[in-house]
């Protein structure tokens, strides 16, 4: 055991942190739009509206993150009149590219779990706003959507907490967060044991905040 | 499509070999896995708090850790550990183990600490009834468990299994970085010297997505046969 390298290593990896974190919680940000945009559309009756919300679903749950994350980085900077648009400025940057990738898997999985969460409210609930004359704008933001986070948050928690570890793919875009600089320093020094503890340690420390913050919440929301 | 011909002008084999490689690391992954599982899954369930906590502290930490980092961990500590314990037994040659059994095994932890946390659902969910009367009617030990709990479990099981399996088989993806030649590094290669990343990484996304469809159709056969008289 190399105390030393452990106790040197933890700023870095501590800086790195900072990464990851805002990588995660612009991805989060991005990726609850994009969920609660699909969830809407899952529940469109129209039928090519809501096959085109579940092939997105389902593309993007059934691909590793991996391949999705190449696939803009590597893939879209290929196509000629790409780069000629606007868009190229947000694209050509890997950080924008893991968090756009990222954004769009996390909202893959949040629609399915807003859908479910939609899904599973009573239609007493609605009927009762309804002919209370509430309007139907109203009726989503005050009564569908409270109830629906209450319902969703366990599940949301976990993907939370996934997709903290997805953002650990970052480093394979040459973006330099806590898995990056873990793996960077292993790589220099040999000692991948010491590194792992403190690495993981952090990771771990994040997973307890979060879980404890998602638990919190399910108490406040409790009805 | 020319790049996806068979043979020395295209990437169309490679690929083939490529995707029955991601096939078989899911697979021995996934083995390796209920092996953990295994071992683990008694010691959660245990009365011991010690063996308690062993088996909290590994689905913990494994669960709560990315899996890049596992792999890192066992790529770069890999040989050094086995060399290790090599060297307790007067072995000291350099030993190097390949990428094939590192990422299997590093997947396999993974996959192993959720399957663990399933197995245990699925026994703690089992009617406290059905171990009685196994008891009562002086089963022994092993036929209980396989004859009455097992397939019991497997039933509880299966679907949880099922996500694990499609996990499994998304992770097997990270094994690239160590270079084993799975799809993922297959398209690397392929997009790397054809300069066409664009085609080759949708064309391993849409590999992944048979592959997925295709494990689904099995595994809800499996749910089907399991389920009889429920």
């Amino acid at each position: 055991m190399d105390i030393d390298l452990m106790i040197t290593s933890l700023p870095k990896l501590l800086i790195a942190t900072i990464v990851t974190l805002k990588l995660l919680s612009l991805s989060l940000i991005f990726g609850l739009i994009i969920g609660l945009f699909f969830a809407i559309l899952r529940l469109n009756k129209n039928i090519f509206i809501n096959k085109f919300a579940y092939g997105y679903s389902y593309v993007f749950r059934g691909t590793p993150l991996l391949v999705q994350i190449f696939i803009i980085y590597f893939g879209l900077g290929q196509i000629e009149y790409f780069r000629s648009t606007f868009l190229w400025v947000v694209f050509k940057e890997p950080y924008w590219c893991a968090i756009i990738a990222f954004a769009l898997n996390t909202g893959a999985y949040t629609s399915e779990i807003l859908r479910s969460a939609f899904q599973t409210i009573k239609p007493g609930m609605l009927e009762a706003g309804r002919s209370l004359g509430i309007s139907s704008k109203i009726i989503f933001l005050k009564i569908q959507i409270p109830i629906a986070i209450r319902q969703s948050l366990p599940a949301y928690g976990n993907e939370i907490i996934l997709m903290m570890k997805g953002t650990s793919l970052a480093s394979t875009v040459t973006l330099m967060d806590l898995t990056g600089v873990a793996k960077y320093i292993i790589s220099t020094t040999f000692k991948p044991i010491e590194v792992f503890i403190v690495a993981g340690s952090i990771y771990l420390f994040m997973t307890f905040i979060i879980h404890n913050l998602i638990k919190f919440l399910e108490k406040k929301y409790q009805y | 499509m020319e790049l996806l011909a068979f043979g020395k002008t295209g990437w169309g084999d490679e690929l083939l070999i490529a995707t029955l490689m991601t096939i078989a690391v899911s697979i021995t992954a996934m083995l390796i896995g209920f092996l953990f599982a295994l071992i683990f899954t008694p010691l959660k369930l245990s009365k011991n708090k010690f063996l308690n906590l062993i088996g909290n502290s590994y689905t913990t930490v494994i669960r709560g850790v990315p899996e890049l980092l596992v792999i890192y961990l066992l790529f770069f500590g890999g040989s050094g550990a086995v060399m290790f314990v090599a060297s307790m037994f007067g072995y000291n040659e350099y030993i190097e183990i390949n990428a094939f059994i590192t990422g299997s095994v590093a997947i396999g932890i993974i996959s192993g600490a959720y399957s663990t946390e399933v197995f245990r659902g699925a026994i703690q969910s089992i009617d406290k009834g059905q171990f009685e009367a196994s008891q009562v009617l002086g089963l022994k030990k092993f036929v209980y468990f396989f004859r009455v709990i097992l397939p019991q479990m497997l039933r509880l099981a299966i679907p949880n299994l099922s996500n694990i399996w499609q996990i499994t088989l998304k992770d097997t993806s990270l094994i690239s970085v160590t270079g084993l030649v799975e799809i993922m590094r297959q398209s690397y290669i392929a997009a790397g010297s054809t300069r066409d990343p664009l085609f080759f990484y949708s064309f391993a996304a849409l590999l992944y997505l048979l592959l997925t469809y295709l494990s689904m159709k099995l595994i809800n056969r499996l749910e089907i046969k399991y389920s009889r008289g429920f």
